[in-house]
């Protein structure tokens, strides 16, 4: 999971909807946690970028 | 149809072959005043032996890529990147690729590219036909930044000049690119060429594999390319004859401070600080610390410069590294926190304003430096600051706010007891001084023979 | 031909005004939310994303009930409307203008419902500039139903549309506030267009659909002229032929 900084507006969904990974800064910014996902979270990860009004969350499958 | 013709062009005739492991090399026979012409420049290295390719289908590697990644030659640009990778990652894609010369140099204390560009344009624009060659390139475009007039004008000069040379298959513009500190990066060049503002862009897609006009865009600093020519001409051993082994070769650096003689130097890699002042004729005030790498570099306490020599390897357990060659010694006289202060606030509005993270945490950084300058800072500010620089580390689109963040809290490592003292007190006798750490509207050319260069 | 019988007709057409009101307060709803949501105002108990996904449903919602509202009115026998009125403006017998801002209001949210669903593949910037088309959609929809409605003088009606007009005007004001004064030239449009169509409809109002004979001014053809007759206590008696 990856921000894409220059879209990122600070709209916040994405922490309400993982809040298991994502943390906001002071300024309402998205700190990712680089763990990769378990399989639990992956539907709420990819409802979190869904809800990203810029699409500035992305979800990217690990290379094997 | 996959079968591919090598071609040799002719050889023109070889000038004698330098010295091995003996400097100059990229500023041999430089001219004391003006440009170095097309035909003395030839006089001197002599011209390269083309060995082309021509593509149908699957293309062989080029042997200068070969060539280039047994020398070693790693970027001039400040990233360190290893260069025969980079030209391979262009050349592997079926699209034509562009070549973009890049001596944008907005590092405020960075000179040496311009003076390249105006001394010794030859071997810029020779390394970059060879490296066009070498990825499949068809156009050539040289960036230059738009105050550097002096540039701009032999550049343009030494490309017209050019004009009918057997060498030059690669089609050759020049560009002015705006002068800010971010403008120089690989995506922000792109964008600047792609018409649009010269800010960094957001990456995957890399600019290798799409970049000016979607295409693979190799953007190399003019100092690598410098080196490549060379490497060209000599062979990967001789080019590994100067330096270390895992950092070979010479490498322009641009000393400032209270010396006899400022000015770019060649250096090998590896070399001592000690020995490059020294051939700078000296010190005219003490060292208080070094600057290395530019401001988004990290400092060194003047009592460890005595051992301190200049590669990234002997820099590294400094928590420091070579970067775009800036090797900036601050006086005593000078008062560190209020230098400091003065670059974190001019990194702070040198950002591209993209980035919520960069934005806010160097304007952040920037007044809490200012705040302990002036014995303003409430609670623990050290801590603050050091808490904000792990908050922007790599939370933006380029290394801009981590290079500042490591800029102030090297300064807060290495000047501790001055920050300690202003936290108390506030302003200090020295800080009304005039900077000794340059920021631009008073940059000027600079080239690498005797003349002083002029700080403010 | 299914037979309808006579008062068969007239179920199709108090669908037809029943699913544009409440396609009007879904839009006006989506439109709300919609300033809600880019002012980004939340509470613990209504974060963020559940005011987007509001927004969402409510304007997907909106659409649904569009399509029954065009949908009833070519089913009812009554008026001469076909389907394709409802995409092409202003070809239509029936008021052909009135009728014809609907369709144009449809379009306009055909578009912005489609961008919106393939946001994905879209920039966010062309994403955002057909969105905006839901600010000039919302009032010729408005037009739309005081022009057509042959019941707009009915109490309810007129204080649901005035009531919904009332809040897109404050959803307006206080988008165009938020970042109040840059882009000052586009902000200040939008509020005199605003004012000016308020100001539009306190005026038009009372002479128009308000008025006497709107039925026939309108353009409802002539032969419908003499089946409708309007009572003073505000119901419509349609004698279906």
């Amino acid at each position: 999971m990856r921000v894409n900084p220059i879209a990122c507006e600070a709209h916040g969904m994405c922490a309400e909807l993982l809040p298991e990974r994502i943390a906001l800064d002071e300024w309402g910014y998205p700190i990712v946690d680089s763990e990769p996902l378990t399989p639990a979270l992956r539907d709420h990860a990819r409802r979190a970028a869904q809800a990203c009004p810029t699409f500035a969350l992305l979800l990217t499958r690990d290379r094997e | 149809m996959s079968e591919e013709t090598l071609t040799i062009d002719p050889p023109v005739e070889q000038a004698p072959v330098p010295a091995p492991g003996v400097l100059p090399r990229l500023l041999e026979g430089i001219p004391r005043e003006g440009a170095m012409s097309l035909d003395r420049h030839l006089a001197v290295h002599g011209s390269a032996s083309v060995i082309s390719a021509r593509r149908r289908g699957r293309r062989a590697e080029s042997p200068l890529i070969e060539q280039v990644e047994r020398a070693g030659l790693l970027g001039h640009g400040g990233a360190g990147f290893p260069t025969a990778t980079k030209l391979r990652a262009v050349a592997a894609s079926r699209k034509r690729a562009i070549v973009v010369v890049n001596a944008a140099e907005g590092e405020p204390a960075s000179l040496k590219d311009r003076t390249l560009m105006q001394t010794l344009p030859h071997l810029v624009l020779d390394g970059a036909q060879l490296a066009a060659q070498a990825v499949g390139a068809d156009e050539l475009i040289v960036c230059v930044c738009e105050t550097a007039q002096a540039s701009m004008e032999t550049s343009a000069r030494a490309i017209s000049e050019r004009l009918g040379l057997p060498l030059d298959s690669v089609r050759m513009h020049l560009t002015a690119v705006p002068d800010g500190y971010v403008s120089g990066q690989e995506a922000a060049l792109v964008n600047h060429l792609n018409g649009g503002p010269a800010i960094p862009t957001f990456t995957p897609p890399m600019v290798f594999e799409q970049g000016v006009r979607r295409r693979p865009t190799l953007v190399a600093n003019a100092e690598t390319l410098a080196h490549v020519a060379l490497i060209a001409r000599h062979g990967a051993e001789w080019f590994r004859q100067l330096g270390t082994p895992s950092r070979p070769g010479s490498a322009l650096v641009t000393l400032s401070g209270a010396l006899a003689h400022p000015g770019v130097y060649e250096i090998e890699h590896g070399a001592s600080l000690v020995s490059l002042i020294d051939a700078a004729g000296g010190m005219l005030a003490r060292p208080r610390a070094l600057l290395v790498g530019g401001y988004g570099g990290s400092w060194i306490g003047g009592e460890l410069l005595r051992g301190v020599a200049l590669s990234d390897e002997h820099l590294a357990p400094h928590g420091a590294s070579l970067g775009a060659g800036v090797v900036l010694l601050l006086s005593e006289d000078a008062c560190p926190v209020a230098e400091t202060a003065r670059v974190a606030r001019w990194m702070a509005e040198e950002s591209a304003g993209q980035c919520g993270p960069c934005v806010h945490g160097l304007d952040a950084i920037a007044t809490s430096v200012q705040e302990i300058a002036g014995g303003l800072a409430q609670g623990n500010a050290t801590q603050r600051i050091e808490r904000l620089a792990a908050l922007v580390h790599r939370r933006g689109a380029c290394g801009h706010p981590d290079g500042t963040a490591r800029f102030v809290t090297s300064a807060l490592d290495t000047f501790g007891p001055e920050f300690a003292d202003h936290a108390r007190h506030g302003h200090c006798e020295a800080c009304s001084r005039p900077g000794e750490l340059p920021l631009p509207a008073h940059r000027q050319a600079a080239n690498p023979t005797h003349e002083p260069v002029p700080f403010r | 031909m299914p037979t309808i019988p006579a008062t068969g007709g007239s179920l199709y057409w108090y669908l037809t005004r029943s699913s544009g009101a409440v396609a009007l307060l879904l839009l006006t709803a989506a439109v709300v939310l919609g300033v809600v949501e880019v002012r980004r105002w939340s509470t613990p108990r209504w974060p963020r994303f559940v005011v987007d996904a509001l927004h969402r449903n409510v304007a997907l919602l909106a659409m649904v009930f569009l399509c029954l509202h065009i949908l009833t009115s070519v089913l009812d026998s009554f008026a001469p409307i076909s389907l394709i009125d409802a995409i092409v403006p202003f070809a239509g017998s029936y008021r052909p203008f009135w009728l014809g801002l609907g369709a144009v209001a449809f379009d306009l949210l055909i578009a912005v419902t489609l961008t919106s669903l393939l946001r994905q593949r879209m920039g966010y910037a062309s994403w955002r500039a057909v969105h905006w088309l839901t600010y000039a959609s919302w009032p010729i929809a408005l037009l739309h139903g005081f022009g057509t409605g042959s019941d707009v003088t009915d109490t309810w009606l007129l204080a649901l549309s005035v009531a919904c007009l009332l809040a897109v005007l404050a959803a307006v004001v206080v988008r165009v506030l938020d970042g109040w004064p840059e882009h000052l030239g586009r902000r200040g449009a939008a509020l005199g267009g605003a004012a000016v169509f308020a100001l539009f409809l306190l005026i038009w109002l009372p002479s128009g659909p308000l008025g006497s004979d709107w039925a026939r001014r309108s353009g409802t053809p002539s032969s419908l002229l003499h089946h409708a007759s309007v009572s003073s206590a505000g119901s419509t008696k349609v004698s279906g032929e």
